[in-house]
């Protein structure tokens, strides 16, 4: 479903900053996995879905979703096939439009935009259905404006707009770190019911290293620009977090495990 | 009295053209566009030059509008596609304008059609003096304008336009190609700009090179003046709101010019309004902060 070939990426060419965020990632996603991706600040997690979904292009290497080689789709051609959702809750949604314009917006993801109107009685209908879904009573919200609703909210409804048009891939890009944690555990629970429910490919990164054990089939951690370890299926349901952190800290040298990982 | 405020509306509808092309680019795109000063002379200059050499009006305004656009494009293209800063790519087209419109008028800093058929001429014909035709002619434009504005903004396209004005990343992630809908959005502001010119430089029977000098300003006030009065409602409300406010800047200027100041400071006083209102939330904020202060020493 999704292939990473040795992809490279360098960011500040030339000047006194540069630094090389992702040195040759090879990461290769069937249909159905849910990968999460951990590691500390500057390991490459949200370069690598940011470079997947085309925000910017990458320096080497190859990423070819379904058999598709986008490495050189602009970022709203390869819009196409991606859901995305982002850390901050107010970057996912546009906060001064109503709720059923943002769907309807989502709705129409990677299609022509016509003189059509915006939106039809019938998908306002079905909008109403999939609100209640979430059981925040958004659905009788529709013609509400999106900047009215808290993180949590925005970030579901996102969830939710990411998912209308189901994606060849989800990319969640620590979309819970931003939140409350009661609110970040209903939100997570509610991408991991989305996921199953709609059998989505998802690369979800966090910094939470209990919920990327509980979540997902496979895991991947990330130092440096690189994938140092991955695991999946039975073993890495038997993983405890001490685990991570003591390979954390064989893999990477003692030194480098940041505060940030050990805390969460 | 009467002839002064029946003066100040026609003048206003004329001008609520051009406040909706503002409002497009300042608001929907969230863009400073300083193409206005150059694209609200270009209309005048095409209609102009037309009109002098014997073009019919209809045409001519048409054709104003029509470089208009081509104006917004030029703009348009220079923000996205060589990403020079939105202020600086109008900026640069409101200069460059200056020599085509010189160029347009056959290098004169002015070209009078007085005598000559102008749009207003029909309903003259028919027995309404000038003012009374400006008011018909303008308040027709505007009220299509608007029609035409509400159904846009409502479809698939426009609604693009508008999520892009608000959130550009969230747009791109849903497969929109941003720059675009912010091409399209100049496109439609420069031309409605060039329009408003058009029918300006018919109502006073001239065009002139100056004639776009702070345009965006009093557009900025008339759309200002507008949201605070009028603006409450739905989307139509709001942009028939933003009629209302051309035509009550126009009111205003008429009133205190009349009070006696010299039309010498008009601008610096469109320029202190504009600020005065676009700090009023500051000062709001400021005010509330205030009180909430002196209520607690107050205990």
């Amino acid at each position: 479903m999704l292939k990473v070939n040795h992809v490279v990426k360098v960011f500040g060419h030339g000047t006194i900053n540069e630094k090389t965020a992702l040195k040759g990632v090879d990461l290769h996603l069937l249909p159905g996995d849910f990968v999460t991706v951990i590691g500390g600040n500057g390991a490459g997690k949200s370069t690598l879905l940011n470079s997947i979904a085309g925000v910017y292009p990458v320096d080497e290497g190859t990423i070819e979703i379904d058999h598709v080689n986008v490495t050189k789709l602009s970022e709203h051609r390869r819009a196409t096939y991606l859901g995305r959702v982002f850390q901050d809750p107010m970057m996912g949604t546009a906060a001064d439009m109503s709720i059923e314009e943002n769907l309807a917006l989502a709705a129409r993801r990677g299609k022509t935009r016509t003189l059509r109107w915006y939106i039809t009685a019938r998908e306002r209908r079905e909008y109403a259905d999939v609100l209640a879904q979430l059981e925040l009573g958004l659905e009788s919200r529709l013609a509400d404006k999106v900047g009215l609703l808290s993180g949590g909210q925005r970030q579901a409804l996102t969830l939710l707009m990411a998912t209308l048009q189901k994606p060849k891939i989800l990319l969640l890009d620590e979309h819970t770190a931003a939140l409350d944690p009661k609110t970040a555990a209903k939100v997570l629970e509610l991408s991991a019911k989305l996921i199953d429910d709609n059998q989505l490919t998802a690369l979800m990164v966090t910094h939470n290293m209990n919920d990327a054990i509980k979540y997902g089939n496979r895991l991947i951690m990330m130092n440096e620009g690189q994938i140092l370890y991955e695991v999946a299926g039975e073993e890495k349901q038997q993983l405890q977090k001490e685990d991570l952190i003591a390979l954390f800290a064989k893999r990477a040298g003692d030194g480098l495990v940041s505060d940030r990982v050990l805390l969460s | 009295m009467v002839d002064v405020l029946l003066g100040a509306l026609a003048l206003g509808l004329l001008w609520s053209i051009m406040t909706l092309g503002v409002y497009i680019s300042y608001r929907v795109l969230d863009m400073a566009d300083l193409t206005a000063e150059g694209s609200l002379t270009l209309g005048a200059a095409v209609a102009g030059a037309m009109i002098a050499n014997g073009a019919n009006p209809l045409l001519a305004t048409l054709c104003a509008a029509g470089a208009g656009l081509l104006a917004g494009l030029c703009t348009g293209v220079l923000h996205t596609k060589l990403k020079i800063p939105a202020l600086l790519s109008g900026i640069l087209t409101m200069i460059a304008l200056w020599s085509v419109n010189l160029r347009v008028m056959g290098n004169r800093a002015n070209v009078s059609i007085l005598r000559m058929d102008t749009v207003y001429t029909f309903f003259q014909n028919l027995g309404l003096d000038k003012t009374w035709s400006m008011i018909v002619v303008g308040a027709v434009c505007a009220m299509a304008v608007i029609s035409v504005l509400y159904w846009f903004f409502g479809t698939e396209l426009g609604a693009a336009i508008r999520a892009t004005g608000n959130n550009e990343k969230m747009v791109r992630a849903q497969g929109i190609n941003t720059d675009t809908m912010k091409i399209l959005g100049l496109v439609i502001s420069n031309g409605l700009i060039a329009l408003s010119g058009a029918l300006i430089a018919q109502s006073q029977a001239f065009a002139d090179i100056q004639m776009g000098t702070g345009a965006i300003v009093i557009g900025l006030a008339s759309l200002i003046i507008g949201e605070v009065l009028f603006g409450k409602g739905g989307f139509y409300k709001r942009l028939f709101a933003i009629i209302l406010g051309a035509v009550v800047y126009r009111v205003i200027i008429a009133l205190v010019l009349k009070m006696g100041m010299p039309s010498n400071d008009l601008k610096l006083f469109t320029a202190i309004t504009v600020t005065v209102a676009l700090s009023l939330p500051r000062f709001k904020g400021y005010l509330a902060t205030l009180k909430r202060s002196v209520k607690g020493e107050a205990k």
